[in-house]
């Protein structure tokens, strides 16, 4: 068995640990965690497989940003974890049924003639100073260039869809509107009255100075 | 010459469209001035061309105006065709409706909508003009719907009087069942002619004999016979043959000057001159002939009886053009054309004075119509009596006056013609003859002579109308009187020349002539037939009976009973027809309604689909449940079920 | 190493994502989880057969297919988060207001 074999062997053992965990545990803080690890396993076959760049995203973006929100809203939450667990033996059967029929199905396909992986040819490696970045680059802002660009205004929509989402006004957050402080004219704040002219009393004790 | 032929049929239009359109602007009295003046302008240039064409003996006149459209090589045009038979239906239709407008003028003083009438009459002018100077069939097939279009327009006149409505819906609605046939005619004309030209057609006729037409599977018809028969039904309903006739005596209900218009001049006399002008195609179908002599001779009987037992002025009269127009298409069946023009032309001048007679007799009235509410006018109406008189015995053929050369002339045809049916036809007309003297002077007695029947109130207001009513109906005795005489080249003669055609097998004209020695021979040999003593027998029966011995009448009602309500019930078409198709229509239309709409459509369709949704999405619904892991299930399943045919079906091509 | 390896090792990942889906029916944010999870195994997939037919574009969809995930997370839990501020719970079973 070659170190490449032992590498994958023991990642994918680990990644279908980590997702069996995933499904099945009680809390879904643990089931976070359990997604962290199958994220970094996964990350790790894929450095086998040389793509590099998306190995590093996958941990960055994944482990680094999607799954601390999870936690985050995991935590911020206050669930009720006994009822959500309800049922979990009850449809134990038929999950496990249809995803035993589902992989034995694809496992089908897979080797089915008409598919005909097992022929293809194990790619020769690439050389030490290959640089999958380049590579990806390369592709992504030249023929990829408009889908990219589509893809950055699904990030901003996601972003502005989030925060309108979950914006809510709060009645004693004190704020200011600079528009109507703008139009404001004289009229709302100052009030002329009109009113007879008051006459001072006549003082006598002046006149003996 | 083809300017003054336009202007003979752009003046009156010219005229209805002011007198209709500009009514209110130029007034009473410019209505009636412009018609006239339209309707005056049409006669004196129909004199003139008559001179044109008759003295001057100039070729006739046919060309086209205006082509509207060519599809498929028929030329649809405007166009005219005016030869001698055009000449002298000009003559007649503008000078009786010149009478009728004049007439008019009195006849409708104090009717709301004078302008309009005076719109409408030109109008009715305008499109018989353009019916008889027609060269092809599309133009006359439009001069006849434009007249029907106008009767019915003038008939239903009054037209907040349900009564009129009525009648001027059955007027077209019966012409409409004729104007179906009409017009498969001149589709059968086009079929097999492939042109809509009265001259092409009439050219290659003869050699289109002997060609038939399959209708029914394995039945030949002669392709001729089923053409005339088919026009001939068109004829029926213009003309107002049996069974189409039931529009006719209804037309009553407009003001008596259009029914001076209708029976005289214009509309019924459209299917005869129709027959007339198609005399090259009628001659070629022996059985049309038939057809169209059997026809005319049970109308010219049966309708004539019906006279009888009318007591409207005006019925009376409208049955007699009933009968009188089944005398000219009897004289169309022997194909003694000519002989039937003649009567058409004569007929128009009396019988549109009787009609004005009647009118004036109603305005002096004040429009009391019922004969057994008159009697012994004749001290008050003085020129109404003795023009009427005249009509009358024009009407019933009294040798020297109008009517006696041109009727006496068709039953001498019947009697020398062999075709089929011909006997009965002779039968039909001598009868005739003695029926026609019966109601002629039934009336004319009742309203002019024996006792006064109406009231003191009456009597005092009863005088002679004003001269624009008296003027027309001296203007018209002449010719009732004079119009006979020129039986000498109109039907003997050889007037009408090559306009008629009449093969030599049916020519009994032709046989007549060969007896005919002048006017006065045929006035003597006319006392001597059976016709003229008929027509006496029948003027003195109604005489005795209705002068001396009135109860006479009423026991022959109690004696004849059945036969009496049979006359009464105008032999019960009114009713078959109100009950068979109308009731049949009705029906008809119930069925469809309650099956076609309510049951299929709404019910089945509208509903039906509406109930058939909502019973499915009730059901559907029951997968909306709301539930986000049914949805995620389904999925799921079904992207089982797409990896289940992939492996199953998927082609195995590596 | 062949590609069939990884394929398989992605449609196990799958399954047990389906299996997830299945039984945790009623934890919007363990089914969140598990949706993550599936396009792990499809990214899998992708990354191997790019490697495999020597073919870059599966890596660039790898990047695309990253970065709407990352998107829809975000807005999926954004929904969570006000969906649990209205109702105080997150349990599926109890969210049936758009039934039909």
């Amino acid at each position: 068995m070659s170190f490449e074999k032992l590498v994958f062997y023991t990642f994918a053992a680990i990644l279908v640990y980590a997702a069996t965990r995933v499904i099945t545990v009680r809390n879904p803080v643990h089931a976070a965690l359990h997604l962290v690890l199958a994220f970094f396993t996964s990350a790790a076959l894929w450095l086998l497989l040389e793509a590099e760049f998306l190995a590093i995203t996958l941990v960055l973006v994944y482990v680094g940003a999607v799954m601390v929100l999870f936690l985050f809203v995991v935590m911020m939450l206050d669930i009720n974890l006994v009822s959500l667990k309800e049922g979990f033996m009850r449809y134990l059967p038929v999950g496990l049924g249809v995803a035993a029929l589902m992989l034995i199905e694809m496992i089908l396909v897979v080797r089915s003639k008409a598919f005909d992986a097992a022929s293809m040819p194990v790619p020769v490696r690439h050389a030490a100073d290959y640089s999958n970045t380049r590579e990806l680059g390369g592709v992504l802002y030249t023929d990829y260039v408009y889908p990219f660009e589509i893809a950055s205004v699904i990030l901003v929509v996601a972003i502005i869809a989030a925060i309108a989402l979950t914006l809510r006004k709060r009645g004693e957050s004190k704020t200011q509107n600079p528009a109507e402080q703008v139009k404001v004219r004289r009229e709302d704040r100052v009030r002329l009255v009109k009113m007879a002219t008051e006459q001072p009393e006549r003082a006598d004790s002046g006149e003996h100075s | 010459m083809e300017t003054v032929y336009l202007a003979i049929v752009l003046a009156p239009l010219l005229g209805a469209i002011l007198a209709g359109l500009f009514g209110p602007l130029i007034g009473r009295s410019g209505a009636h001035w412009v018609t006239i003046l339209g309707v005056a302008t049409s006669f004196l240039l129909s004199v003139y061309v008559f001179k044109y064409m008759v003295i001057d003996g100039h070729e006739a006149f046919n060309g086209a105006v205006y082509t509207w459209l060519v599809t498929d090589g028929i030329q649809m045009q405007i166009g005219f065709l005016v030869d001698r038979l055009t000449t002298l239906m000009l003559l007649v239709v503008t000078f009786v409706s010149l009478m009728v407008h004049v007439y008019t003028i009195g006849y409708m003083h104090d009717d709301p909508g004078y302008q309009r009438f005076f719109s409408y009459i030109a109008l009715f002018t305008f499109a018989m003009l353009m019916l008889v100077m027609s060269n092809n069939f599309l133009q006359l097939f439009f001069g006849w719907e434009a007249v029907g279009l106008v009767s019915y327009l003038l008939i239903g006149f009054w037209y907040k009087k349900p009564t009129a409505i009525y009648a001027n819906l059955k007027a077209f609605l019966v012409n409409r069942v004729g104007d179906f046939g009409f017009l498969l005619g001149i589709a059968a004309v086009v079929l097999y002619f492939n042109t809509l030209d009265y001259a092409e057609v009439f050219s290659v006729a003869p050699t289109m004999a002997d060609a038939t037409i399959e209708i029914f599977p394995g039945v030949q018809w002669s392709a001729m016979t089923v053409i005339c028969i088919l026009l001939f039904i068109g004829a029926m309903g213009k003309s107002a043959q049996v069974p189409l006739h039931v529009w006719l005596p209804d037309s009553m209900e407009g003001p008596t000057p259009i029914s001076a218009l209708i029976h005289a001049a214009t509309m019924v006399t459209a299917g005869i001159f129709m027959v007339a002008r198609m005399s090259p195609l009628f001659e070629l179908s022996e059985t049309a002939l038939s057809f169209v002599l059997v026809i005319g001779s049970i109308t010219a009987l049966f309708m004539g009886l019906l006279g009888l037992v009318q007591n409207d002025i005006k019925r009376v009269v409208a049955y007699s053009t009933l009968s009188q127009l089944g005398y000219m298409t009897v004289a169309l069946g022997v194909s003694a054309y000519s002989a039937g023009i003649f009567h058409l032309m004569t007929h128009a001048f009396f019988k549109a004075l009787l009609f004005l007679a009647a009118g004036s007799v109603i305005i002096a009235m004040h429009h009391e119509q019922d004969i057994r509410k008159m009697g012994g006018l004749r001290r008050y109406l003085p020129v109404t009596y003795w023009t009427s008189l005249v009509g009358s015995l024009a009407l019933i053929g009294f040798p020297g006056f109008a009517g006696f050369f041109s009727k006496d002339t068709i039953i001498e045809a019947v009697h020398a013609s062999h075709l089929a049916g011909s006997g009965f036809a002779y039968a039909s007309v001598l009868i005739g003859v003695f029926v026609t003297a019966l109601y002629s002077f039934r009336m004319f007695f009742l309203v002019f002579h024996t006792e006064e029947r109406f009231d003191a109130h009456t009597r005092a207001h009863l005088h002679e109308p004003a001269a624009v009513v008296t003027v027309p109906l001296i203007m018209l005795a002449i010719p009732s009187v004079v119009a006979g005489y020129w039986i000498d080249p109109v039907v003997f003669g050889d007037y009408f020349g090559s306009a008629i055609h009449v093969s030599a097998a049916h020519d009994v004209i032709g046989h007549l002539a060969a007896d005919y020695h002048g006017t006065w021979g045929f006035v003597l040999h006319g006392l001597m037939g059976p016709a003229f003593w008929l027509a006496m027998a029948g003027l003195g029966t109604a005489w005795y009976i209705y002068t001396r011995e009135r109860a006479i009448a009423d026991k022959l009602a109690n004696r004849f009973q059945p036969l009496y309500r049979l006359l009464l019930d105008k032999y019960g078409f009114d009713r078959f027809n109100e009950i068979f198709f109308a009731g049949g229509a009705r029906g008809t239309g119930w069925t469809l309604w309650k099956l076609g709409d309510v049951l299929v459509i709404d019910g089945l369709l509208v509903n039906g689909s509406a109930r058939a949704i909502g019973w499915l999405s009730g059901i559907v619904r029951q997968v909306q449940s709301g539930y986000l892991y049914h949805y995620a299930f389904s999925m799921i399943i079904g992207l089982l079920l797409l990896l289940s045919w992939f492996i199953w079906f998927a082609p195995a091509h590596s | 190493m062949t590609l069939s390896d990884f394929l398989i090792l992605g449609a196990v990942l799958f399954g047990l994502s389906v299996a997830g889906i299945f039984i945790n029916r009623k934890n919007v944010i363990i089914l969140l989880m598990a949706i993550e999870l599936m396009l792990l195994a499809v990214n899998m997939n992708f990354i191997a057969f790019s490697h495999f037919l020597g073919d870059i574009s599966g890596q660039v969809f790898v990047f695309f297919i990253l970065t709407v995930a990352a998107a829809e997370s975000a807005i999926g839990l954004a929904i969570l988060v006000v969906l649990f501020r209205n109702r105080h719970t997150i349990n599926v079973e109890e969210l049936d207001s758009m039934k039909g």
